[in-house]
């Protein structure tokens, strides 16, 4: 059983997915929600099981159906992915217990639809072959374009439009690069890839550097990087808030993706492909970053502040992914749960304030009085506090942490002031939000408050990922530790060519 | 042979892109079936284009790479799906958006108020 513990992050999920489509367990409401929240919270006992697991024995590689590495499929369970399967799978815990309060029977098959999210999401972070990435992708895909629909509107309609056209085109332009790169490379596994690329001459070096670029454009529009990021604020904004909640891991799959294919493949040991793609991730972050924070002065509802947050934050994790040292990896691993888990927290509270102040909704203006405000004043605040990043919760931490890292770099004197001034910015909108949204009143609580009132599943949701930006901070030191080794077996390129290809012996 | 085949995938794609740029749900999900039946043929290439050759081993003298024909196989299953996906919503579109408009909005000038109008009612939410 423990050497099958690998794979049971993506079989718990489809299990899950699947029972929960039959008789006796899909029959009622209750029937529905027990066994979806039981079997989140299994996975995510699982993931961290097995985050304790190569905590001890190092990194997991787990050869699927016994078909060794190159030739058969292998996950690969390091400190990196697993630390991400364990976000995604707690994420995914904490949308179903909040879901359970009643957002859940909006629409049909809610909960083996985040199952199945979940799975594709585990999958794509596990995998160690290109092909079954895509693989993933697609049933990520698939599932976040149904639950996008889950109990919208006509607006929702056309963002998801538009969403599931985008995504079509990139998983063409995908399967494309894969092409090219199987041609040149003759291999699909990543580990193997690594090695290929190497030794390329001639024409194939420029044909493997098309192949490596256009997977660029597939990462940065599932990862929402300029200029492929417009379909991000209308998409999550236009979602359920819990769906747009656990959306928040989605742009980060992209984001993980770079860092695998780049740091792995085409990193320090490529010969004359070696750091292709850096300079584009750079300049491109950056520019997400100004776009992003143009977003956010320009947001005039909770929902669409949030998700220009979360562009903000794709363009940070570029910009440090870019630089490739071990400190900035670890800044970005960092930087990258706190954001993740703050996130989903502020679409959550724009989901509750919203309901609470009715036709006013979650614009930010003057509107009803809300019936909980101190409750969710309080999570605002702290949430807030912590993705402007001021002392002293994590997003403090995690910006100290990365304008530390890029200290010495060659482009200091640019990204300092940027993020800097970007940060001022964000500053200024969130407080003006939540200053207008929480002391701005006018007229009465409206009259079906009461209905509205804050379910104690959706409290406990809300305290586990408010509290996470408290508990990050304080915990960070642990947190940071395992970042950094986790960085450094990342950027350990030969060591984790040897293992992957040796099956972990 | 090499030409026939790179040509098709060449004018596929062409006339894939072109249809999706169209605004109208209807081309785009036409031009999205073409770009993938291109994007299948593509990958089967990676290969390599030979005659004659079984992909199983022993059973001719030289063999082809089964492994792209395995993922083309995996790519049509998937882009069927998504097909399927995108036609269901497109016709959720029309119902929906009242227009086959990717942005439900008709350009035609005569209708231009009428569905401005619409525009701002469903920005509102009263539709």
């Amino acid at each position: 059983m423990m050497q099958h513990l690998a794979f049971l992050p993506i079989l718990l999920p489809m299990l899950a997915g699947v029972i929960l489509l039959m008789s006796p367990f899909s029959k009622t409401k209750k029937h529905r929600r027990v066994t979806s929240v039981v079997f989140s919270i299994v996975t995510f006992l699982v993931s961290l099981a097995l985050l304790l697991k190569v905590q001890a024995d190092g990194t997991q590689v787990y050869a699927i159906g016994d078909w060794s590495a190159p030739f058969g499929i292998v996950l690969v369970a390091d400190p990196l992915s697993i630390l991400l399967v364990c976000l995604t799978t707690f994420l995914g815990a904490v949308c179903v217990l909040y879901a359970s309060a009643g957002d859940d029977e909006k629409g049909s098959f809610f909960h083996p639809l985040i199952h199945f999210l979940v799975l594709g999401v585990n999958g794509a972070f596990l995998t160690g072959d290109a092909f079954n990435l895509f693989v993933f992708f697609e049933v990520l895909l698939i599932a976040s374009y149904s639950l996008l629909m889950h109990g919208g509107d006509k607006k929702n309609t056309r963002a998801a439009l538009h969403y599931v056209i985008m995504n079509l085109v990139g998983s063409a332009v995908f399967l494309i690069a894969l092409g090219i790169l199987y041609g040149v490379l003759g291999t699909l596994n990543m580990a193997d890839m690594a090695q290929k690329v190497a030794l390329l001459q001639g024409d194939d070096v420029y044909l493997a550097k098309i192949g490596g670029l256009l997977l660029l454009v597939v990462f940065a529009l599932k990862g929402a990087l300029l200029p492929l990021h417009l379909w991000l604020p209308n998409t999550y904004a236009t979602a359920m808030p819990v769906v747009a909640a656990l959306f928040a891991i989605m742009t980060k799959v992209g984001v993980y993706s770079m860092m695998r294919v780049y740091t792995l493949i085409f990193g320090e040991q490529a010969g004359q492909l070696s750091h292709m793609a850096q300079s584009w991730l750079w300049w491109l972050g950056l520019a997400t970053i100004v776009m992003g924070t143009i977003g956010v002065l320009a947001s005039k509802d909770l929902r669409k502040l949030t998700a220009n947050l979360v562009i903000v934050s794709v363009g940070t994790l570029v910009a440090l992914v870019a630089v490739q040292t071990i400190e900035s990896s670890a800044a970005a691993i960092y930087y990258l749960v706190h954001s993740t888990l703050v996130t989903a927290a502020l679409f959550i509270l724009a989901g509750l304030i919203g309901g609470q102040r009715g036709e006013t909704a979650d614009r930010i203006t003057a509107g009803p009085p809300m019936l909980q405000p101190r409750l969710l004043g309080i999570c605002f605040l702290v949430a807030g506090v912590a993705v402007i990043g001021m002392p002293p919760l994590s997003g403090f931490i995690a910006k100290v942490w990365l304008l530390k890292t890029t200290l010495n770099l060659e482009f200091t004197m640019v990204f300092w002031p940027l993020y800097l001034l970007a940060s001022l910015a964000i500053l200024v909108s969130v407080s003006k939000a939540g200053s207008t949204v929480f002391w701005h009143q006018q007229g009465q609580v409206i009259d079906n408050a009461e209905q509205k009132r804050v379910h104690p599943a959706q409290f406990a949701a809300l305290i586990m990922l408010t509290a996470s930006a408290p508990l990050l901070s304080l915990f960070a030191g642990p947190l940071s530790e395992y970042a950094i080794g986790a960085a450094t077996q990342l950027h350990d390129v030969n060591n984790n060519i040897n293992l992957i290809l040796s099956g972990g012996k | 042979m090499e030409l026939l085949y790179a040509s098709c995938v060449g004018v596929l794609v062409a006339c894939g892109v072109f249809l999706i740029l169209r605004a109208r749900t209807f081309p785009v999900v036409l031009g999205l079936t073409m770009f993938s039946y291109a994007v299948n043929l593509f990958l089967f290439s990676a290969g390599r284009l030979s005659l004659n050759k079984a992909a199983v081993l022993g059973y001719s003298a030289e063999y082809a790479d089964p492994l792209p024909q395995a993922l083309v196989l995996t790519a049509i299953v998937i882009g069927f799906a998504m097909t399927a996906f995108v036609v269901i919503l497109a016709i959720r579109g029309r119902a929906d958006l009242g227009s086959d408009h990717v942005d439900g909005r008709v350009v035609d000038e005569v209708n231009d108020k009428v569905n401005n109008d619409r525009d701002d009612e469903i920005q509102k939410g009263n539709v």
